[in-house]
């Protein structure tokens, strides 16, 4: 059970996130349909900065002497490089389709085929294959939160709570859902939030209320940047062991099912994200889930393909999009570009 | 009345070559820069060796390779060429499923998938039909039609539940890519088509062949000794050729892109807007099946079946392909050569120098970027030469402004 609800964390955190994202760029009136490139794009940026700050050993010493807050520090700020470098990648798109007015789903795919292209090729001339990967060390020896660190032996007992929530975890998921939330208020409770979402319902009338429509669309996009970045690299991190290849697995397309099955809310896509999370990690794991700790690994025992599991989360995403399409409502003015002049 | 304006500019057509044109060079700049950067700033890369990446990224396909000194050397060279018409064939094929969908206000970025049904069905049925039995060029008929039919049934369900549960196509072809690719795998997992004799070779499928089925080659390897080329290529060209009378001289032509203009209205004047989207995506569907099965049946290519976790390239390349060619099906002919040609000069960079084909990938995202807003350009530009005219010629006699009218209304549905 622990082993489940861990695994499923890991899958479900970074969806969340990378949802969320979707929701600050289409609140905003963007479709952001990169999420995927920009997740590519933000593990890669993260992936090179621990790599290259290792090569540097910057953080040798902290790490020698067992010193995890530093090492947890060096973790937060791999998060940030990803986080910046993905809102950078994302104004390519706000630049499309704010100032230019362009075909927002095909800007998207653009920065969708960009990405892995060029993470590939730097890739390639960096390290001489198709994965970078961390300098030294592996991901858990470097930032995950064990046991060990709060003074427990190996065999000590922490409780279903402590074993399963502070053992080993990455840090990088607790910050993405204390984020998740405090965006998910602002977005909803402050004055901000309610004129970035006007900017998707009606920007006519936004404007004429004196609410700038394109910085708006501008801060919509780059925040959905930011976090879907860091996404991407959280994504690296704890499901990849740290190592970008060009691919995230379709990470960001299910993040945006996520967001519409959610009907654009924080709180549904939260639960629509656990749940997906539970559907990847079934197909990731499926033969090693005891799910009552008897011992009997129920789902490799019935003897359904291994196919079957990885097709799931797809499968039930279409399923689920097919009930939930007619009560779903998006951004009425997503995709559309403003145009001051229009009535 | 067709307007021939002493100005070039003016005309639609040379307004959209022009525009896909500006696209392509800035593209390959691009690449040219990212190759500059790299030269520059690696230790491991020299300037010399930039240039002559450089070089290969505009003139890749009239390379011959290194001479005995180290220096690039140029010429004409046919297996290269041969190769890129060979390439060329499903990307033309899948750039008129995008373009085809486009035209009924569809993105069609499912082709990956329907790219991949299309490979197994084919596939299937070119390595399960005995040929001692059935003459192998019926059975290349049959495996070519059932890629057709399995591509198109795929394109069919995302357009059914775009038609009638109102799902984002988008979204639906992106899913049914992946339960394609799962689909694919598990069909081959285990299947009597993995190759089993070539041991070297692990998750691959047997070339078709094996069963001694494979595309006439129609004398064009004479042509272009030592490359891939076959016949593949002229069934392209006709397909493009057909799809070119079914969008433009046929009333099921003029319904679908009715339903890409205003679903709406073509409700409103009677057309059928479900089926025509249903349709639309399934013969969408039957042109990337259709890409798949030109492909493997050449006959000497191989399919890697365990593919759950990657997508084929050659349906994501349709989506430049049609836009570039701003979704005209004999454009698609063209954009897909060119694309093709991208393909040998990521060979060529592999081969001759120390870059990857990836800096290709780039390019072509580059350009699809910018023909995202390519349209809007080519708005302004026709907005900016009507006020001109306007201006001009208040003193134009009434008839003529309103077959001007027409024209420039024509010239809009066609943008």
């Amino acid at each position: 059970m622990t082993f489940l609800i861990q695994q499923t964390l890991i899958y479900a955190i970074p969806l969340m996130i990378v949802a969320l994202a979707g929701v600050y760029a289409e609140r905003s009136g963007i479709i952001n349909l990169a999420l995927e490139g920009i997740m590519i794009f933000g593990a890669f940026v993260g992936v090179l900065f621990v790599n290259l700050t290792q090569q540097a050993g910057t953080f040798d010493a902290a790490k020698a002497a067992g010193d995890w807050v530093a090492l947890q520090g060096f973790e937060l700020l791999a998060m940030l490089a990803a986080a910046v470098m993905g809102a950078i990648f994302s104004l390519l798109l706000s630049f499309a389709s704010v100032n230019l007015k362009a075909d927002q789903t095909i800007g998207g795919t653009a920065l969708n085929l960009m990405a892995p292209a060029l993470v590939l090729f730097l890739i390639r001339i960096i390290a001489n294959q198709n994965t970078l990967q961390m300098y030294s060390g592996d991901a858990a020896s470097w930032f995950m939160i064990k046991k060990s660190l709060f003074g427990y032996g190996r065999n000590d007992e922490m409780g279903f709570l402590g074993s399963t929530f502070i053992d080993k975890v990455y840090l990088a998921t607790y910050i993405c859902i204390l984020l998740f939330v405090i965006l998910s208020i602002i977005l909803y409770k402050t004055r901000f939030g309610l004129r970035l979402r006007s900017c998707g319902e009606n920007p006519q009338a936004a404007d004429s209320l004196g609410i700038n429509v394109y910085k708006m669309r501008y801060i919509g996009t780059t925040i959905s940047g930011a976090l879907a970045g860091m996404g991407g690299f959280v994504y690296a991190l704890t499901t990849a062991n740290c190592a970008s290849t060009g691919d995230v697995a379709g990470f960001g397309f299910l993040a945006l099912a996520v967001m519409i099955f959610g009907n654009w809310k924080p709180l549904n896509i939260a639960g629509a994200s656990l749940l997906f999370g539970l559907f990847k990690c079934i197909a990731a794991a499926y033969s090693s889930i005891d799910i009552n700790g008897d011992g009997v690994f129920l789902l490799a025992e019935i003897g359904i393909s291994p196919h079957f599991y990885r097709m799931l989360p797809y499968l039930i995403t279409l399923i689920v999009l097919a009930f939930t399409s007619k009560k779903s409502r998006a951004p009425k003015a997503e995709g559309i570009p403003y145009d001051k002049g229009q009535r | 009345m067709k307007r021939r304006g002493t100005n070039l500019l003016e005309r639609e057509g040379a307004r959209s070559v022009l525009a896909s044109v500006i696209s392509i060079v800035i593209g390959m700049l691009v690449g040219s820069l990212l190759i500059l950067a790299m030269g520059l700033f690696n230790s491991g890369l020299s300037l010399a060796s930039a240039w002559d990446g450089i070089r290969l990224v505009f003139g890749g396909l009239f390379s011959t390779g290194r001479s005995a000194s180290g220096t690039l050397t140029w010429g004409f060279n046919p297996t290269s060429i041969g190769n890129m018409l060979f390439r060329a064939t499903p990307l033309i094929m899948t750039g008129l499923s995008v373009a085809v969908a486009f035209k009924t206000g569809l993105f069609n970025i499912g082709a990956p998938g329907q790219y991949l049904m299309g490979t197994a069905a084919s596939l299937m049925i070119a390595l399960g039909i005995p040929t001692e039995t059935v003459p192998a060029g019926l059975v290349w008929l049959l495996a070519f039609l059932g890629g057709a039919l399995a591509g198109a049934l795929w394109g069919a369900i995302p357009g059914m539940l775009k038609a009638f549960l109102n799902i984002n196509e988008v979204l639906a072809c992106i899913m049914t890519n992946w339960i394609a690719a799962n689909l694919v795998t598990w069909a081959f997992d285990g299947s009597q088509y993995r190759n089993l004799v070539e041991n070297t070779k692990s998750a691959y499928i047997y070339k078709t062949s094996y069963n001694g089925v494979a595309t006439s080659k129609l004398g064009l390897d004479l042509i272009f000794p030592n490359s891939q080329v076959n016949g593949g290529i002229i069934i392209a060209i006709v397909l493009a050729v057909l799809v070119y009378i079914l969008m433009t001289k046929t009333t099921l032509g003029y319904e679908l892109k009715a339903c890409g203009s205003n679903r709406h209205a073509a409700r409103y004047a009677g057309i059928n807007d479900k089926r025509n989207i249903v349709l639309s995506m399934a013969i969408a569907g039957a042109l990337s099946g259709i890409a798949a099965s030109l492909y493997y049946l050449s006959g000497n290519t191989e399919f890697f079946w365990s593919t759950y976790q990657s997508l084929p390239a050659t349906g994501f390349n349709g989506i430049p392909v049609a836009l570039l060619a701003v979704n005209h099906p004999i454009g698609v002919i063209f954009t897909g050569c060119f694309m093709s040609m991208l393909d040998i000069v990521g060979l060529q960079l592999t081969n001759l120098t120390a870059y990857n084909e990836y800096i290709t990938d780039v390019i072509i995202s580059v350009i699809v970027y910018l023909s995202a807003f390519s349209l809007v350009i080519k708005m302004l530009l026709t907005k900016r030469s009507k006020r001109n005219r306007t201006a001009a010629g208040t003193t134009e006699s009434a008839p003529e402004k309103a077959a001007d009218a027409v024209h420039t209304e024509k010239g809009g549905e066609s943008a």
